[in-house]
């Protein structure tokens, strides 16, 4: 099968208008017999959701959390981009499409890019009508905050919290659609297949998990906005419960899955502190603009500081390493997520780190607070050689800027970070790989749709900070809400689907069965067991730099663990009640075998590229290569019964607006 | 809607509560400001005492008022019956460790238990004055003893400042009809009105060798009670009406902090004074 | 350090339940409770007991759906978090710790220390939203200025993450926090006043139908808040429903 990513022709910037004024509508009286399924319900779902129940669509919205509000869009710290040029900075549509395809090292479908940054100002617009509550300068308008890879201060932003707070904007048009009766929601349920009636996505199969019982929806047409699949790492900064069942199911009945290598790993997350870990926890991008990052210079010393005999405060000046002012002396600590994450990694790698697990890094911010303090002190006349005053009043200016972010901190750390250096270390945070679709948003299988991080399209290799906001909410709000119109208004008389179809009896008796599996299975680990264990491997050989062997080995370390997964996993309680371990099981069996499609991906990408970073192709300073002449394309794969099996398809990336050439942060 | 709202909504029932509770704190500035008079000591401390109990009992103003007073009280006790069983309803099994005071204040949790104590402090306060105001026929008649001429005798004090000799009371020459009124009874004719003495009354009630004690200590341990329950009340009244700002609330709750220890560590002292220290 | 953990234990919303003790060894003062959690039920497992059921997701405080009363108050002694913040290094060696379901009528147990809180989603959907469609023609922005004073009171009240925190601690289990600050976020801005007399009437309307106690105005609810709302909320929400009746 080829794939055709449906491009409407004509200039960039006409593409997407010209689209719309082309597309079949469907008429308000109709929409009404048209149902629709959403899994997932965080910026992407939620807003789609929302928007599709306004037009009139019948929408039946799934989520696995206890409400729609709690999906994991809600962490996102720092802020949404959007060209809107308030500050006059020369910021245009056309530079935040540019950003994003070079940000994204090249890897991104323009057309797909362009729609968002055309969309881009409309969700401001709109998320302002809601009530969202930006932040806003003195004079009553919205205030903008500048991000890593832009030249432009185009980020919206609502303190540390406007994931958060646009995500209660999209929960809050929902409410007023469930309000309405136009939205049926579906709390504590888990989308766990898809069902496929004559080549047509036609419904799903969900668990509901309070009551363990399986549900038929049919509806006719199916969007996946389920998140991504960082979580196959086991420790990431995504929830707990984030996971990748809804967008591998919809894979293994069709779907193919495209760049599944391409992983941002964040560089400052607050390092693991032991094996009890769960999660990690992210602090802001923006620390980076005042901390400096080191390691000791000299191995000796970090390993005193590993074993608590010498305090990094009492490290003098020269036996520091500032390894990213070393390295990149004009971006110095600002360098991108991918640089100065893999940076940190071969300091720790090469025995520098300075924790009790050898993964961490420090980022001092004492000579920010020193600097500042002499800046105040002159300001307000003190005298800039009193160091003990100098020291308080630069304390003070870095506690306005980061106030709750060194909080956070001293809560989980236990470590005051205005006195000693705060330890960090990168993180995976989040998946540019996911769902493939055409210029719709379409996945391979007619019907069904995927938006939001679930889908590859608009990143490329790399995502730019504040982008992610972004593209959901465009996804959900004004790009689906077209481009499911024109496929529905075909189906507006094929009534409504019936639940009793062989094909929604297939799809459940096969969920059942493998329910029953595990609960029946008398094993001997539990499911986290494995998931550390696929975490562990994951982290280690497809992490932050890949390499052939490795990724040879993973693959086959992923296959025997899955193996021994099904065999020896010990699933507790029933399958007809709420059973935590059971969900848990059913998404790691999904895990466990993405992982080794994930590895499989790496491995064919004979390039680094973004998050995608391959040690035998790297300059030789040590940075990124890519083979543009080979490996310009996104790979889409396709599902044939095991992930060893997949078939890859490529789409060539064709890039008519925006030059390629080779990042350089020296 | 709107009008249904006001009565049987959670907040309607708050608004309520909020206001009674303030006007009632009206009525114990106005009650206590009268009270103290009994503090005062002078040899006139009776008769203006008196002057005042005859005035709270007779003025127009002061009626309509006194039965906005019965109706708050009514109504706060009421509805604050209401609100309890209701919180109640809302939390049909507790916890099995709890650690309220790891974030409130106790007298906040024990307003109604607070509340029923006052409502019995309240009726017994009326039974053993109010009602002998109101109802007793044998309610005594302010008397004072002049010395004239080196004989004491006793003499009616009248409304208009004058003295009615006791004796002609005693002789019948003069009746008292309608339990203040002085006649004439030859003519049939009223001729003066007297006051009540509820003074004296209360005197002897906290003076009283049997209960007297008592009933002091646990007036001021009504106080207490009372102390508590305005702690907590006074400021939650605004919360309720909605005022709460950085600006005013301070203020509020600094002013209800004081109102709630002074207003009634005055009531308190007025028994205790009569009974340890009044020489009579 | 070890620990005497007191769990209650309910097999399903029909069961009477009761308080299980459980013993814990080698916890380290690093882990968070959830992650002290996590390794009882993996012990538990083990064993081929069943696992303590509890709701949580993101674990660094911002979903909400962590909640669980530790020794007497919701999300436990410590203040400004929820129960995914809280460290084991709060408590010391030998420690009992009773941990028991957020009660409230309003929130029924699912199972064990899972509650559901439902009832929150349906007060926001009888008015938390402003009744504005996705059309992309939305006036712009900037269009209307907000007092930056207004704008982050709004923010304030914005930033309640639903954990029921508010309703737990609350001896009355009063939902008036919650439902505050949503009426405060969007009475405070101009976009939001349209609505105001409906949504705060209708939201309040059903806050009673849902079976939450009234407010009494005892400060817990804003003392145990991990997001720190202000009873000045609730204060606002008590003018606007006058206001709003009165009209």
């Amino acid at each position: 099968m080829a794939l055709d990513s449906k491009i409407p022709n004509g200039p960039i910037s006409d593409k997407w208008t010209d689209y719309k004024d082309h597309i079949n509508l469907v008429n308000p009286a109709n929409k009404r017999n048209i149902d629709v399924i959403i899994v997932g319900t965080g910026l992407a779902g939620g807003s789609a959701a929302a928007t599709l129940a306004e037009l009139g669509y019948n929408v039946k919205a799934f989520c696995f959390q206890d409400s729609p509000r709690r999906a994991h869009s809600i962490a996102a710290q720092g802020g949404i981009n959007a060209a809107k040029n308030y500050q006059g900075d020369g910021d245009s549509t056309f530079r935040l499409f540019y950003d994003t395809v070079k940000g994204g090292d090249y890897r991104a479908r323009e057309a797909n890019v362009h729609r968002l940054a055309e969309v881009s100002a409309n969700i401001i617009d709109q998320c302002v009508a809601q009530g969202v509550p930006l932040a806003r300068e003195y004079g009553g308008l919205l205030d903008n905050r500048s991000f890593g890879g832009t030249l432009v201060s185009r980020t919206f932003y609502a303190k540390g919290q406007t994931g958060q707070q646009l995500l209660l904007g999209a929960y809050s048009a929902m409410n007023r659609q469930i309000g309405r009766g136009k939205i049926q929601m579906y709390n504590r349920h888990e989308m766990l297949d898809l069902v496929v009636v004559n080549g047509k996505a036609r419904g799903i199969i969900a668990r509901n998990l309070v009551t363990g019982e399986l549900e038929r929806h049919s509806a006719h047409a199916v969007v996946i906005a389920s998140g991504g699949y960082g979580n196959v790492f086991f420790l990431s900064t995504n929830a707990m419960g984030s996971n990748a069942t809804a967008a591998w199911k919809v894979h293994k009945k069709g779907a193919f899955f495209a760049n599944p290598c391409y992983t941002q790993i964040h560089p400052t997350c607050i390092p693991v502190s032991g094996d009890h870990q769960s999660k990690l926890t992210l602090m802001s991008e923006s620390l980076r603009n005042d901390g400096r990052i080191w390691v000791p210079a000299k191995l000796e010393d970090a390993q005193a500081i590993r074993e608590g005999r010498l305090k990094p405060t009492q490290l003098a000046e020269e036996d520091r390493d500032y390894y990213l002012e070393r390295r990149y002396p004009s971006f110095g600590n600002l360098v991108p997520r991918d640089v100065a994450s893999r940076a940190a990694k071969e300091r720790c790698d090469a025995g520098y780190g300075v924790n009790k697990t050898g993964e961490a890094v420090y980022l001092d911010f004492a000579s920010a607070i020193m600097r500042y303090g002499k800046e105040q002190a002159r300001i307000k006349g003190f005298d800039d050689s009193d160091a003990a005053l100098v020291k308080k009043l630069g304390t003070e200016v870095i506690e306005n800027k980061y106030g709750n972010l060194f909080q956070m901190y001293e809560k989980i750390v236990d470590e005051n970070p205005y006195q000693t250096p705060m330890m960090i270390y990168p993180a995976v945070h989040y998946t540019m790989g996911g769902v493939w679709v055409d210029y719709n948003l379409m996945t391979t299988i007619e019907g069904c749709y995927a938006i939001g991080e679930a889908n590859f399209s608009d990143h490329g290799a790399n995502r730019l900070g504040a982008s992610a906001l972004m593209q959901g909410l465009a996804d959900g709000y004004f790009v689906l809400p077209y481009t499911i119109g024109d496929y529905l208004a075909k189906d507006i008389r094929t009534g409504k689907i019936p639940t009793d179809l062989p094909e929604f009896e297939e799809a459940e008796n096969n969920v059942r069965t493998q329910l029953e599996r595990f609960i029946n299975n008398k094993g001997t680990h539990t499911v986290d067991h494995f998931h550390r264990r696929l975490g562990k491997i994951m982290w280690d050989k497809v992490g932050m730099a890949r390499n052939a062997q490795g990724l040879n080995e993973a693959i086959n370390e992923i296959a025997a663990l899955r193996e021994e997964f099904y065999r020896d996993v010990k699933v507790p309680g029933t399958m007809d009640s709420f059973n935590q371990e059971l969900e848990k099981a059913m998404r790691v069996a999904d895990f466990l075998e993405l992982g080794e499609l994930f590895a499989k991906d790496a491995l064919h990408r004979n390039e680094s590229c973004g998050g995608h970073f391959r040690e035998e192709y790297q300059t030789e300073e040590g940075e990124a290569q890519r083979d543009d002449e080979n490996f310009a394309y996104v790979a889409a794969w396709e599902y044939k019964g095991k992930p060893s099996e997949a078939v890859l398809h490529k789409e060539q990336l064709v890039f008519d607006n925006v030059k390629l050439v080779q990042r350089s942060y020296k | 809607m709107a009008k249904s709202a006001l009565l049987k909504s959670s907040l309607g029932k708050k608004y309520w509560m909020a206001l009674t509770g303030l006007f009632l704190c009206l009525f114990l500035v106005g009650h206590l400001l009268g009270n103290l008079q009994l503090l005062s000591g002078s040899k006139d401390a009776a008769l203006h005492f008196n002057q005042y109990a005859l005035f709270m009992t007779s003025n127009p103003a002061v009626k309509i008022l006194s039965y906005l007073t019965y109706f708050s009280i009514l109504f706060h006790a009421v509805d604050g019956i209401v609100l309890t069983v209701q919180n109640r309803k809302a939390r049909p099994k507790g916890y099995v460790k709890n650690n309220p005071s790891a974030n409130t204040i106790w007298a906040s949790r024990n307003m109604a238990v607070l509340g029923t104590l006052i409502l019995v402090f309240i009726v017994t306060h009326m039974v053993n004055f109010w009602a002998k105001m109101h109802f007793d026929e044998k309610m005594p008649l302010q008397t004072v003893t002049i010395n004239a001429g080196g004989t004491d005798m006793e003499f009616y004090l009248t409304t208009n400042g004058d003295y009615l000799p006791k004796s002609r009371v005693d002789q019948n020459v003069i009746e008292i009809k309608n339990r203040t009124e002085f006649y004439d009874a030859a003519a049939g004719v009223k001729i003066n009105e007297g006051y009540k003495d509820l003074y004296k009354i209360t005197v002897a009630f906290f003076k009283n060798p049997d209960y007297g004690l008592i009933a002091s200590i646990l007036y001021a341990l009504a106080m207490v009670v009372l102390g508590f329950h305005l702690y907590h009340g006074f400021g939650s009244a605004f919360q309720s009406m909605g005022v709460n700002s950085p600006k005013h609330s301070p203020f509020i709750r600094n002013f209800g902090k004081a109102f709630s220890i002074v207003v009634p560590l005055l009531f308190a002292i007025i028994p205790l004074y009569i009974h340890f220290i009044l020489k009579v | 350090m070890n620990l005497k953990l007191k769990i209650w234990r309910q097999k399903d919303a029909k069961d009477a339940g009761r308080m299980v003790d459980y013993n814990i060894s080698d916890v380290s003062p690093d882990m968070s409770f959830l992650e002290m959690l996590d390794v009882l039920n993996e012990d538990l497992n083990n064993k081929g007991e069943d696992p303590v059921a509890f709701d949580h997701d993101c674990r660094e405080g911002i979903c909400g759906m962590c909640s669980l009363h530790i020794n007497g108050e919701p999300h436990g002694p410590d203040r400004g978090i929820t129960t995914c913040q809280l460290h084991m290094r709060k408590f010391k060696d030998g420690d009992t710790i009773y941990i028991e379901p957020f009660r409230a009528k309003a929130f029924p147990v699912i199972k064990d220390l899972v509650v559901n809180r439902s009832a929150f989603d349906r007060i926001q959907q009888a008015g938390g939203f402003i009744s504005v469609n996705t059309s992309g023609n939305t006036q712009d922005a900037n269009a209307i200025p907000i007092q930056k004073h207004n704008a982050d009171l709004a923010f304030d009240a914005a930033t309640c993450i639903g954990c029921g925190a508010c309703v737990a601690s609350c001896k009355n289990a009063s939902a008036m926090l919650f439902v505050s600050a949503k009426v405060s976020q969007f009475a405070l801005l101009p976009q939001g006043r349209i609505e105001a007399t409906e949504r705060v009437l209708n939201m309040v309307k059903k806050m009673d139908e849902e079976g939450f106690g009234n407010c009494t105005n005892t400060g817990a609810c804003e003392v145990e808040c991990p997001k720190g709302i202000s009873l000045e909320n609730i204060a606002r929400m008590n003018r606007e429903y006058l206001f709003a009746s009165l009209k």
